[in-house]
Parts: C-alpha cells; structure tokens; sequence
C-alpha cells in the first residue's frame, strides 16, 4: 500500500522519464554487467579475506575481554581500548589511513599494495564491532552454565570451549550476519583507494557514459549476495531450534 | 592433614568429608558463621534450613565454586582448601547437582553425560559412552540417550543431571535442593535415585526441604540457621523431639505448609 503510493508519486514525478533514461537503461546495463561483474569480484575478495580473519580475531579479542580477575586487567584495558578506538573512527578514515599512510613510510618490508591494506583497515574496524556481538552472546549465556561445567572439573577453557561458546556463538548468528552484510557494503569505501572494485568501476563507467544505470548493476551484485545469506542464516538459525526442541510436547 | 580421623574396631577411618570452622561472606552478609561438620565414608546427611540460611553456600563452598574466608575442608583427609590445590582435581571427585538441573542445552544427553569423562578424565569417547550407556540404563533413561535437554521432563532432566554428576565416579555427592524446581508429580522419581544411591553406599550431603525423604534416607540431620548448625541429630529425634526453639519453629512452618 505506502510502496504502491510512493511508485505512484515516483513515477508521476515531473522528472521521471530523465530519472528512469539516467537509472533504467537496459542498453547500459546489460552492456556493463559483465565489467562490474569483474570488478565485483574485487569486493567479494575483499570481505571474504577479511571476515575469515575477522571471525576468529574477534572472538578472540572477546574471549580476551571476559577474562576475570586483576591479574588480567592489562590484557582487558587494551582489548577494550581497541574496540572503543576502531567503532569510533569512520571506517573510511581508517581505509584512507592505512591505504594511503602505511606505503607512503617508503619502509621495503612493508605491503604496497592498496587491497592489502584495504583488507587490514576493514578487519581491524569490523573485528571491533564483531567482538561487541560475541561479548553481548557470551554474557547471554547463564553463569550457572559454567558453574554446572566447572563443577565437574572442567577448566576455565574446557567451559568456554565446550559450554560457553558454542551456546554464545549460536545466539549471535544473526548479528554476525548483520555485521557480515555490513562488511560487504562497507567494501565499496575501498574504491576510494582507486582499487577497481565495482563502486569505483560504475563511477569509471559514469564517467565515460554520463549515465547511472550502472549504479543499479552495483546495487543488484551487493543484493544478490546478501539475500541468499540473510535466508541462509534464517535456516541455520531454524534448523539449531528445530533439533534442540524437536518434538517436544506443548 | 588432620587430626580427625575416627577410629573404629582398631581401623582408622578418615572421613570423606570435615569442614572445620568454616566462614564465608558476600560483602558485608555474612552467609556461613563458622560451620563444623563431618560425614563419614558411605554416610548420608541431610541438611535443612529456610531459605538463606546457607545450605547451598554451604554446598558450593564444598566444590569449591565459592572461595571460602576462613577455615578448612578436608575431602577424604586432603585439605582442599589450602593454596595451590588444584581445584580441577579436587572437583573431578566431588559431584554437585543443582536446584536448576544446569543440562548443557546445545548438547544430547548423551554428550551432557560423556563431556566431563572425555575432557576432564581424558576417556576415549567410546569408553565414556560405554559408562554412561550403563548409568542411563540404570535409572531408566537409556531411551533418552539422543534427546535433547529440552525435550525431557523436570524430573528426567534433573536424572540425567545426576548421572551426569556420577559419571566422574565422585566418592562424594553434593545435592542442592535438587526437587525444589520439580512439579509434585516428578519428586519422586528424583527422590528414587537418590534412595538407590544412599543404598549403593554414596556418600551424600544433601540440602533438602523434603522432610519426609530426609527421615528416609539421612543418618543424621542438621539444621542450618543464619549460617550456623544450631542442631544436629539422628532424624528421628530431631524431627519428633528438637531440642531448639528454632528448630521446632522452622518445623511447625513445615508442618503448617504440608510439608511434613
């Protein structure tokens, strides 16, 4: 109802035919599709790199930060101070930062390559924000769950690994998948660089054409992927309920 | 070590278990003021008390979940509650059950029973599942042993909580209030295992608001009020002739609530 009055309102606009020549031309689209397509490839690279290290960086970096006892405060001070340091700058900054920062030293060891440092700005912002989630899920999971675990003489690690975790990780799937999505679009910054990847590409294509359906090429790559993952992560989630309460009466 | 042994027809027998003067606070509440108490080999002990008075503090202390303030306990003559003790050990053959069953949600009954003999006694898996395969069938939860927690019943969840616990082979057994979250229908069947081990020779500390059972199964009995024993006895005379004026109250309550 409100979407069909919004196309009404849109597509009666005094602008519409120049904003769906500029946005909707097929003749562009399908003729950049597979150049954007290539470039998009640079943007799946790029978050799939990073969240494999994300992953398990953040979570350790939240394992890290519900240490107990004085004896680990140092270790807590610095995990928290880089959490609250990188959810703080803009993610762009810390591309712009280390992409331009870090080949600029002229050191020989280090990486001059811009996607490297690309892959670093965003798994260092993202492994920030991703260890929130796993902290959030982790102090979800009931003292007395530990407590049940330690009793029987397990260690401290035994229980996190095997009692703590698993239950924690399971109840943030999905805003590991949001954090996820998020990383992927955050990926287009990247082209800020003068990395091709498919932002930088429709703005290569725009450029050259003066036209904007190269946007929604772009826009349709990213939406492709993450749908399938948001409905992915649906049945991951559904399937964990199922088997932990299959046939249980009322 | 202490000097607590009991000696009995020539044999010296240390206890299984002796708290001595034990204190312990949170914050400014002081919850144990000084408890003594000893369980011999084989022996059952009920305690009772209201709610507060101690009795799980009491309990966790023992599995050392709490730390203590000041005093000492002795599990069968090691004084667990030196420094340095390694607590991993000392709790890998002191089995505790909960009020609130704590199963390990995400694993089977199965996998809840055999995590601490694989991880903590370093059984192979088969080995593990051969002796919990034993104990499930023996408190008739064989049938279960791929279900998950939360498709049991209170009462079956709070068996397999205890078979979970036996599964480490503890030569002592803490029981917290373990029918407290029961529906009245599931009790007994709780109740039942419990009876079957007291009749096995476990060695069993018991917080517990089932008086009746209490009778049944303890030795000996005590009342725990505002952090102390204030009286310890065989069943019988202290639910039928208490010598405090405490203890007769809390039980005139438990008669009052149909509890006795």
């Amino acid at each position: 109802m409100f979407l069909a009055a919004i196309a009404v309102v849109v597509t009666r606009s005094p602008g519409w035919d120049e904003f769906k020549a500029y946005f909707f031309d097929w003749g562009y689209y399908s003729e950049s599709f597979p150049e954007i397509l290539d470039a998009f490839w640079v943007n799946v690279k790029l978050f799939g790199i990073a969240e494999a290290i994300i992953l398990p960086a953040a979570l350790l970096l939240a394992v890290l930060r519900s240490l107990p006892g004085p004896v680990f405060f140092p270790i807590r001070a610095l995990a928290i101070a880089y959490a609250d340091l990188f959810r703080g700058i803009p993610t762009i900054l810390v591309i712009f930062m280390l992409g331009f920062g870090m080949p600029a030293l002229g050191l020989d060891w280090i990486p001059t390559s811009q996607f490297f440092w690309a892959v670093v700005a965003l798994t260092l912002v993202y492994t920030a924000y991703v260890s929130e989630v796993y902290r959030a899920g982790i102090e979800s999971v009931h003292p007395s769950q530990d407590a049940a675990a330690r009793s029987l003489g397990l260690t401290r690690g035994q229980s996190l690994r095997h009692v703590v975790l698993p239950q924690a990780v399971r109840r943030v799937i999905p805003p590991l998948l949001n954090d996820f999505i998020g990383l992927q679009k955050d990926t287009a910054l990247v082209g800020a660089l003068g990395v091709v990847e498919a932002f930088r590409q429709t703005q290569i294509d725009q450029a050259a054409t003066f036209n904007g359906t190269y946007y929604l090429v772009a826009a349709t790559l990213f939406v492709a992927i993450t749908i399938p993952l948001a409905r992915f992560t649906d049945w991951l989630v559904a399937r964990d309920r199922r088997r932990q309460q299959a046939g249980r009466l009322a | 070590m202490s000097g607590g042994a009991i000696r009995v027809s020539g044999l010296s027998q240390t206890p299984a278990l002796e708290i001595e003067k034990l204190h312990k606070s949170f914050g400014k509440l002081e919850v144990l003021r000084g408890i003594d108490l000893a369980l011999a080999e084989h022996e059952v002990v009920c305690l009772i008390g209201a709610s507060g008075s101690g009795k799980s503090t009491l309990l966790r202390c023992i599995n050392l979940l709490e730390p203590i303030d000041a005093g000492r306990i002795l599990v069968h003559g090691e004084e667990i509650t030196a420094p340095g003790t390694d607590v991993n050990r000392v709790r890998r053959g002191i089995g505790i059950v909960f009020q609130s069953f704590n199963l390990f949600p995400h694993m089977s009954v199965l996998e809840n029973v055999t995590l601490a003999p694989r991880k903590a006694r370093g059984l192979s898996r088969a080995d593990a599942e051969a002796a919990a395969d034993r104990l499930l069938e023996r408190f008739g939860l064989a049938e279960k042993r791929r279900d998950y927690p939360d498709r049991l019943s209170g009462g079956q969840q709070q068996r397999v909580a205890i078979v979970r616990a036996l599964a480490m082979q503890p030569r002592l057994l803490l029981l917290d209030e373990v029918t407290s979250a029961l529906d009245p229908e599931l009790i007994a069947e709780v109740l039942d295992v419990i009876r079957e081990l007291a009749g096995s020779g476990m060695t069993m500390l018991i917080a517990t608001h089932e008086m009746g059972f209490a009778r049944d199964v303890a030795r000996r009995v005590c009342f725990l009020h505002e952090g102390a024993i204030l009286e310890e006895g065989p069943p019988e005379q202290i639910f039928t002739e208490p010598r405090e004026e405490r203890t007769r109250q809390f039980l005139q309550r438990i008669v009052a609530a149909g509890r006795l």
